[in-house]
C-alpha cells in the first residue's frame, strides 16, 4: 500500500540564516538540540508510511547528504524506492525546462518508477506535526485537484511575510492565493495531488516557460483547478531568518510547546551513539534543553545545548544556543549567543548579543 | 563461507538470579546500565571495535527482549555481508536434547555454526560483565604465546577473590592452577570469563565432553581443568581496565554510581570506543526552572522538575516538582510524581511512583539498595502504600 510519495523541494529555499547557512543549506541547519530542520518533514512522511522520497537540492547540500545518508533513521533504506537525493545534474542540451521545474523534468524516472498514485510536495522551513494521511484522506474526500495545507496564525510575525495567504471559503475551497499581510491563513508550502495531474501540469508549465510550480502551475490556474484547503491545527513554526530560528528554538523551553512538537510522535534523526549527559557537582542548570554527550560543570540557564557540548567550571550560558561539540572554557560568559558546531571559546571570554539579535559564530571558530 | 580468523561466541543465556525482580522477564545481559545501555552492549561494542565481525549470541533464559533488541545487529555495525551477529537459541535435535546443559554444551551444540567459518580461534564471551576491551590485542598475545587457550584476568582484592574463579600463574603468565570461588585464595588474579581457544583443539575437547555423563558441561568446571591436567598451554592475559561483574543489585547499583565521578575509570565518552546501543530516539532532556541536577547522568527524553543528586536517569524519565532523588538509578520511562523521596534505590522501567511516596531510608548512608519493580511483591506493596499516601495527602 504505497499511496503517497514525497517530494521535499529545497530548490527555492534561500540560505538566509546568515552564519548558520554559510556552509549548509537551510534544511540542514541544526535545531532543538539534536535535529536538523529537514528531520521534521522527513518524520511526517515516515509516519504517513511514505516509502519514496525525492529531495530536490541545488546548493550547499554536502552536509545534508551526510546527515540523510541512505535514509536509515527514517526507515527509507528500502529495496524498492526509498530516499533519493537529487542534485541538479542535467546535461540535456535540448532541455527546455527552467527554474525548479528542471528538477521535475530531469527526474521523471523517480515519478514513473514509484508505485504511489499521489504526491506530497513540501519544503523544510515549516515545522509541524501534520498527519499527511489525514491530508490525503481529506483530498480524496473533497475530490479536489490539489489540496493545500494551511494553518491560522492570529498575529503574523516577520517570518510570515513571505508566506502565501489563502482565502478559504465555507466549503473548504481556496478562493484566492495572495500576500495580503494581515490575512491569517498561512499556506504551509505543502500540497497533495494526484501524480499524473502533477506531471501533466508540470509539462504544461514547462511548455509555457514557467519556472515555479506553485506560482505558474497552481496559482495562475486557480480558477480552472479545484483547490481544497486543509486546515492544520497543531504545532507550527516557520524558520526563514535568524530571528525566527532563535525565537522558535527558545520557545521550545516552554514545556507545552515542547510537548506539542515532541509529545505526540517521535521525530527521527541521524543516530549518534553519545553517552547520557553528565552533570558535575558545580553544575547549575535550569530551564534548559540538553542533548546526550554533554558535560556540564558550569551554569546553563534558558539555553539549548546540542550533543557533546562541554561547559567548564565557572562558565555561564544564558539565553543561548550551543551546537554540537562546542567547548565553553572556564569562566566564559555567554548571553544571547548562537554558536555553530565545533566552536571553542577559551577561558575568561565574554560574548553577548541582544535577545532580538543574537550574536552568531560560524562553525569551527576558536576564540 | 568465508574463512574467519576468529569467531566470537557470547554466552547470553543466564538468568542472573541474584538480580531478583530485574531478571524476572529478561535475561541478565539485557539488564539496563549507565543511563541508556544494556549490559550486552559492552561485549557487542567491544567485538565491533576489535574487528570481530562474526558473533554468535547464545540465548536461553527469557530470550524475547534480547532477540528483538539485537535484531540484525546494525546498531553495533554487525550487519555484515559475510558474518555478522547471529542469535543462537537452543533447538531440538534428533537425539531429543533441547536445552543447553552448560556453557560448554551451548558451544558444542553450535559446532556447525562455528565450523562454517573454519576459524583458527574462538573467543568465548559472557554477557554479564561491564568493561571495554580490545579483543584484538588479546588475540595478538594469544598468538604470540602460541597458547592453546588464553584467559583474560584481572587483579581483585582478597575479599573479592572468594567470589570469582581464581587463577595461579607462573611469572610468565602460564596458568598453573584454577580455584573456583576459593575460601582462602592463593592469588588475587581472577578470570574475567573471556576465553580465547584454538578452535580445532577446543572442538576436540567439546566432542569428548559431550560424550561424558558425569559432567556439568561447563568451561570453568570441566573443560579448562581438563586441558590443564592434560598439559595444554594455558595463558593468562592481564587486563587492567575497568571490569565489573554486575551479578547483584548492590553491584549493579555500584557500577552505575562509578560513572558519576569526574573522571570515571570506565570512560563511556571515548570517541574511539563508543558503546553502541539501540537508540531510543528521544528528544533532548528538559530541566525545568525548578529542576536541580548535580553529580548525575541524565539521558535524552527526561523531564526533570525536581532535584536529582548522585543518580542515573535513563531515557524518558519524568521527575515531578518537589521530588528529591539521591543515590539512585531510575530506568527508562519511569514516572516519578511530585514530592517523592527516593534514596539508594533502583526503579525499573515504566514504573509509576505516586506523589508523596518515600522509597529507601532518606539520609541513611549505608542502607541496602531498594529495588522497585512491577514484578516484585515487595515493589508492588511499596507502590500500594505510596498510592495510599497519595490518597491521604
Amino acid at each position: 500500500m504505497r499511496e503517497l510519495m514525497g517530494i521535499i523541494n529545497l530548490d527555492r529555499e534561500r540560505d538566509v540564516l546568515n552564519e548558520l547557512t554559510y556552509y549548509r543549506c537551510g534544511a540542514a541547519v541544526p535545531f532543538a538540540g539534536r535535529y536538523r530542520l529537514i528531520d521534521f518533514i522527513m518524520s511526517s512522511m515516515m509516519h504517513a508510511g511514505i516509502q519514496d522520497i525525492a529531495i530536490f537540492v541545488r546548493r550547499k547540500y554536502r552536509s545534508l547528504m551526510d546527515h540523510l545518508g541512505e535514509g536509515r533513521p527514517w526507515d527509507m533504506n528500502r529495496k524498492r524506492g526509498g530516499l533519493f537525493i537529487l542534485p541538479p545534474d542535467w546535461n540535456d542540451e535540448t532541455d527546455m525546462s527552467a527554474g525548479e521545474l528542471r528538477h521535475i523534468n530531469n527526474n521523471l524516472d523517480f515519478f514513473e518508477r514509484g508505485a504511489a498514485s499521489h504526491i506530497v510536495h513540501a519544503g523544510s522551513q515549516h515545522l509541524s506535526t501534520v498527519d499527511l494521511n489525514a491530508v490525503h484522506a481529506y483530498h480524496l474526500e473533497k475530490k479536489a485537484d490539489v489540496t493545500l495545507v494551511y494553518t491560522r496564525v492570529p498575529s503574523p510575525r516577520p517570518e510570515h511575510r513571505f508566506c502565501y495567504r489563502l482565502d478559504v471559503d465555507e466549503d473548504g475551497s481556496v478562493a484566492d492565493i495572495h500576500y495580503e499581510q494581515r490575512h491569517d491563513c498561512i499556506y504551509m508550502e505543502m500540497f497533495v495531488m494526484e501524480k499524473s495531474l502533477f506531471l501533466e501540469l508540470a509539462e504544461h508549465c514547462i511548455a509555457h516557460g514557467g519556472k515555479h510550480f506553485f506560482r505558474d502551475a497552481l496559482m495562475k490556474n486557480r480558477h480552472k483547478l479545484s483547490i481544497a484547503a486543509y486546515e492544520y491545527k497543531g504545532y507550527h513554526a516557520v524558520i526563514n531568518s535568524l530571528e525566527s530560528y532563535y525565537r522558535t528554538s527558545m520557545n521550545l523551553l516552554n514545556p507545552q510547546t515542547y510537548d506539542s512538537l515532541f509529545g505526540k510522535r517521535t521525530v527521527h534523526t541521524k543516530i549518534k551513539y553519545e553517552v547520557p549527559a553528565k552533570y558535575l557537582d558545580t553544575a547549575d542548570v535550569s530551564n534548559a534543553l540538553v542533548a546526550n554527550g554533554c558535560w556540564i560543570e558550569g551554569e546553563v540557564k534558558n539555553s539549548i545545548l546540542f550533543r557533546g557540548v562541554q561547559v567548564k567550571r565557572g562558565a555561564s550560558i544564558h539565553n543561548s544556543i550551543i551546537m554540537q561539540k562546542c567547548v565553553i572554557g572556564e569562566n566564559v560568559r555567554l548571553e544571547n549567543v548562537i554558536l555553530d558546531k565545533d566552536v571553542i571559546i577559551s577561558r575568561d571570554h565574554q560574548l553577548q548579543g541582544d535577545y532580538r539579535k543574537p550574536f552568531v559564530i560560524a562553525k569551527d571558530v576558536s576564540i | 563461507m568465508k574463512k574467519k580468523d576468529v569467531v566470537a561466541m557470547l554466552l547470553a543465556g543466564g538468568q542472573g538470579k541474584r538480580l531478583k525482580g530485574l531478571t524476572k522477564t529478561l535475561a541478565k545481559p539485557a539488564v539496563y546500565f549507565g543511563g541508556t545501555y544494556r549490559i550486552i552492549d559492552f561485549p557487542l561494542s567491544n567485538c565491533s571495535h576489535s574487528g570481530i565481525d562474526t558473533v554468535g549470541v547464545l540465548t536461553q533464559y527469557e530470550p524475547l527482549v534480547l532477540h528483538s533488541y539485537i535484531g540484525v545487529g546494525s546498531d553495533w555495525d554487525l550487519d555484515r555481508l559475510s558474518g555478522g551477529v547471529y542469535v543462537l537459541p537452543p533447538h531440538e535435535r534428533e537425539d531429543g536434547t533441547t536445552w543447553y546443559r552448560g556453557t560448554a554444551d551451548a558451544i558444542f551444540r553450535n559446532l556447525k555454526f562455528i565450523d562454517q567459518y573454519e576459524p583458527d580461534h574462538v573467543l568465548i564471551l559472557s554477557g554479564d560483565h561491564i568493561y571495554k576491551m580490545d579483543y584484538d590485542r588479546m588475540l595478538a598475545y594469544h598468538k604470540e604465546k602460541q597458547a592453546d587457550c588464553t584467559i583474560s584476568v584481572i587483579e581483585v582484592t582478597l575479599e573479592e577473590a572468594t567470589r570469582f574463579g581464581m587463577i595461579n600463574t607462573d611469572d610468565r603468565y602460564r596458568i598453573l592452577e584454577f580455584e573456583e570461588k576459593p575460601i582462602s585464595p592463593k592469588s588475587t588474579t581472577a578470570s574475567m570469563g573471556v576465553y580465547l581457544f584454538r578452535w580445532p583443539l577446543l572442538r576436540s575437547y567439546l566432542l569428548r565432553n559431550a560424550e561424558l555423563t558425569d559432567t556439568s558441561h561447563d568451561f570453568g568446571k570441566d573443560i579448562l581443568p581438563l586441558m590443564l591436567r592434560e598439559g595444554r598451554s594455558l595463558y593468562a592475559y592481564p587486563f587492567d581496565g575497568y571490569w565489573k561483574d554486575v551479578g547483584t543489585i548492590q553491584s549493579l547499583w555500584e557500577a552505575n554510581m562509578d560513572l558519576l565521578t569526574a573522571q570515571p575509570k570506565l570512560n563511556l565518552n571515548d570517541p574511539r570506543w563508543r558503546i553502541y546501543t539501540r537508540n531510543p530516539n528521544q528528544p533532548p532532556q528538559y530541566i525545568s526552572p525548578q529542576g536541580i541536577v548535580r553529580n548525575s547522568m541524565i539521558s535524552e527524553g527526561c523531564a526533570v522538575s525536581g532535584e536529582v543528586v548522585r543518580s542515573v536517569l535513563f531515557y524518558g524519565v519524568e521527575v515531578g516538582e518537589g521530588s528529591v532523588i539521591t543515590d539512585s538509578v531510575i530506568m527508562p520511562k519511569a514516572r516519578i510524581g511530585r514530592n517523592v523521596r527516593i534514596h539508594r534505590a533502583i526503579i525499573t522501567e515504566d514504573m509509576e511512583i505516586g506523589d508523596h511516596a518515600v522509597i529507601g531510608t532518606p539520609d541513611a548512608a549505608e542502607a541496602e539498595i531498594t529495588l522497585i519493580t512491577g514484578q516484585d511483591e515487595e515493589g508492588l506493596k511499596l507502590l500500594q502504600t505510596s498510592s495510599l499516601r497519595t490518597d491521604q495527602g
